[in-house]
């Protein structure tokens, strides 16, 4: 992989690269006083790739994951996600990106706690603009791809941890993004269930999704083919391991 | 996201947020309301005025000849003491007015004073009571609705014969016609020949308890000094013709009081306009008051809804966090939360509507508050009241909206 890091500002991915970023940093004003989170990270991604971001709390894992996922803008340095510059986007745009290329599954799920499982999956279509009966065609058969075919009518709070979960990587993966982006997706999560959830996210990988996971759990980080360790907001270590 | 479906959403965000939804309602249906109940007071009153007021108490086209102005606003002392040592206006003055107008005109005179009339044992306290001659009721516009008027032979000879308003028959009378029994007043019997028809109120105060029997009869004593009137009223066919008559009558006036170039009047002539011009002068201070007081209860009712809205908005900021990081533009949420609060704003103005007309009506038949509806206030209540609400709903979601989704689902 470290072949790849000799990109350069004006410079354009190479065509297999998913994800890119250039010395991207992120500083947030508190009250004040700037944290730099991230201070500048360089990493490549390519498809069909299995990473996943190690680190202490406060690394900036999480910070570099919603850069990723395009939920948060980065103060300096470039990001390019399927060979385009995504940091200069317009908001509009981004929103786009979010819908079509990124499937996100949150460590606290973030469903809308009023609506079904369905409903919920069903989100990111109708951003996409897909007619209501395709939707809850589509949205239907997300569902039943992670076993919840018989739990769409319920409301999150009906459904068990793991279940949710699924209900979020359904949803993130309705609209077959480019990259699936899981924030601590076994954070809220027995090991059981955690055990379950990295079968899913193996069987998704050998289908070929690119897949990128923060997490702080090294049995959890062993699942992936690459592990990234940042420290400080920047990269500490990044090597491939044996599946 | 196309604008159906943005009301769907919307529909579907109502049906499951009951409680939040019925208070964002009931904030534009509380604003609606207050809005169109105190306009109709407003605009009641204000047409109440121009339109009965003037014309009840004068009358169009027509002057009162008097010892002082009626109708009178923040007189001196002692404008008011030189008023009261004015001479009073006599039988002969009347008639000779009368005699002295030469454009065609209808004149009456008549006393007023305040006394209890009988009936069977029953009494009908603080009524008004009113010497007066035959045309009184021509002038006054006061239509007989049972029996009649009293004839110019009844006036001149002075017979014991009474008309009653209606509130004061309906009193004494309550199952029989009243026409042909006898009433008394201050200890003498007088029969009823006529029921006047109803009058209805003035700002609160009854305008059917009066009874009116002719001038010259005894019920003068109660009312005036021997040969003494409160004012002869002339009406006039047109404006000019009113001028003139007035012109006409304080030359009569004049002579007989010897008044020399010099001297001012010592009598009043009073016009329905001089009663507006009262009038006018009071409204301006209502005016002042009312718009006042509809604007303190707008900015009242417009900050309950904001914060309603507010709160409401402020609570699902996560919700646009997460529909964002799915996806959605900013557009996309401005669209749902528009279409939530124009349909809670559709429904509060809706209940809004009918409830602020049907108080304006409750408070017109219970109140002495002359309350009415103006189509202009329900366009105003719609406006403001549904405006509120709906700004209230979008502005705060437009600034959630602008937020990147991580800060807006880092909101709790």
């Amino acid at each position: 992989m470290t072949a790849l890091q000799s990109f350069r500002t004006g410079d354009t991915p190479l065509p297999d690269i998913v994800i890119l970023t250039h010395k991207l940093a992120r500083d947030y004003d508190m009250g004040g006083e700037v944290v730099r989170a991230l201070r500048g990270v360089s990493l490549q991604i390519r498809k069909n790739e299995y990473v996943a971001v190690m680190g202490p709390s406060g690394s900036g894992k999480s910070t570099l994951m919603n850069l990723v996922g395009c939920l948060d803008t980065p103060t300096a340095g470039e990001y390019w996600l399927n060979g385009q510059k995504v940091s200069d986007l317009s908001d509009d745009a981004l929103a786009r990106i979010r819908n079509k290329e990124i499937g996100f599954v949150f460590q606290t799920f973030n469903l809308l706690p009023r609506a079904t499982a369905l409903h919920n999956v069903e989100l990111p279509l109708i951003y996409a603009g897909l007619p209501a009966r395709e939707r809850r065609e589509h949205a239907a058969r997300a569902l039943t791809s992670v076993g919840l075919g018989d739990r769409m009518d319920h409301r999150p709070n009906e459904l068990s941890g793991g279940q949710r979960q699924r209900v979020a990587i359904a949803r993130a993966l309705v609209n077959a993004p480019s990259i699936l982006l899981a924030d601590e997706p076994t954070g809220n999560l027995d090991s059981a269930t955690s055990a379950e959830l990295m079968q899913v996210f193996g069987d998704l990988h050998r289908q070929g999704q690119t897949i990128v996971m923060v997490t702080h759990e090294h049995d959890i980080a062993a699942h992936a083919a690459r592990v990234v360790t940042l420290r400080d907001g920047v990269i500490a270590t990044d090597q491939l391991q044996a599946a | 996201m196309h604008f159906l479906e943005a009301i769907r959403l919307a529909l579907q965000t109502i049906r499951a947020q009951k409680l939040k939804s019925v208070f964002s309602a009931i904030g534009v249906f509380i604003g609606v309301t207050f809005l169109i109940g105190a306009w109709s007071i407003v605009n009641g009153m204000n047409r109440y005025m121009t339109e009965k007021f003037a014309g009840t108490l004068v009358g169009v086209n027509t002057f009162h000849l008097r010892r002082s102005p009626n109708v009178t606003f923040d007189v001196e002392d002692s404008v008011w003491r030189a008023w009261r040592r004015r001479p009073r206006i006599k039988f002969a003055d009347a008639t000779a007015v009368t005699l002295g107008l030469t454009v065609p005109t209808v004149t009456a005179w008549y006393s007023e004073g305040r006394g209890s009339v009988e009936y069977n044992g029953k009494v009908a306290k603080d009524i008004t009571l009113e010497g007066a001659t035959e045309r009184y009721f021509d002038i006054m516009n006061l239509k007989i609705a049972d029996g009649r008027a009293f004839t110019p032979q009844e006036s001149k000879a002075g017979t014991t014969v009474v008309v009653l308003g209606y509130d004061l028959a309906q009193k004494l009378f309550p199952d029989v016609n009243p026409v042909g029994h006898s009433v008394r007043i201050h200890g003498l019997p007088y029969r009823v020949i006529g029921v006047v028809e109803r009058q209805g109120n003035l700002l609160g105060i009854s305008l059917d308890k009066f009874v009116v029997a002719p001038a010259l009869s005894p019920i003068q004593r109660d009312v005036n000094p021997p040969g003494v009137v409160d004012a002869l009223i002339v009406k006039a066919n047109s404006e000019p013709e009113m001028r003139e008559a007035m012109d006409q009558t304080e030359a009569v006036m004049r002579s007989r009081r010897h008044l020399r170039p010099r001297q001012d009047d010592n009598f009043a002539m009073e016009t329905s306009e001089g009663v507006l011009d009262f009038w006018k002068k009071l409204s301006r201070i209502l005016y002042a008051v009312g718009p006042g007081l509809v604007g303190i209860a707008l900015v009242v009712g417009g900050i309950v809804i904001m914060n309603i809205m507010l709160m409401a908005v402020a609570e699902r900021t996560r919700e646009i966090g997460i529909r964002k990081s799915l996806g959605a533009r900013r557009r996309d949420i401005l669209r749902q939360f528009l279409a939530e609060a124009t349909a809670l704003a559709t429904v509060g103005a809706s209940l809004g509507i009918v409830t602020g007309i049907a108080l304006s009506m409750l408070l017109q038949a219970l109140s002495p508050l002359p309350a009415s509806v103006s189509p202009f206030s329900i366009v105003l209540g719609v406006v403001v009241g549904g405006g509120v609400g709906i700004v209230a709903g979008v502005y705060p979601a437009s600034r959630a909206a602008r937020l990147d989704p991580i800060a807006a689902l880092r909101q709790e």
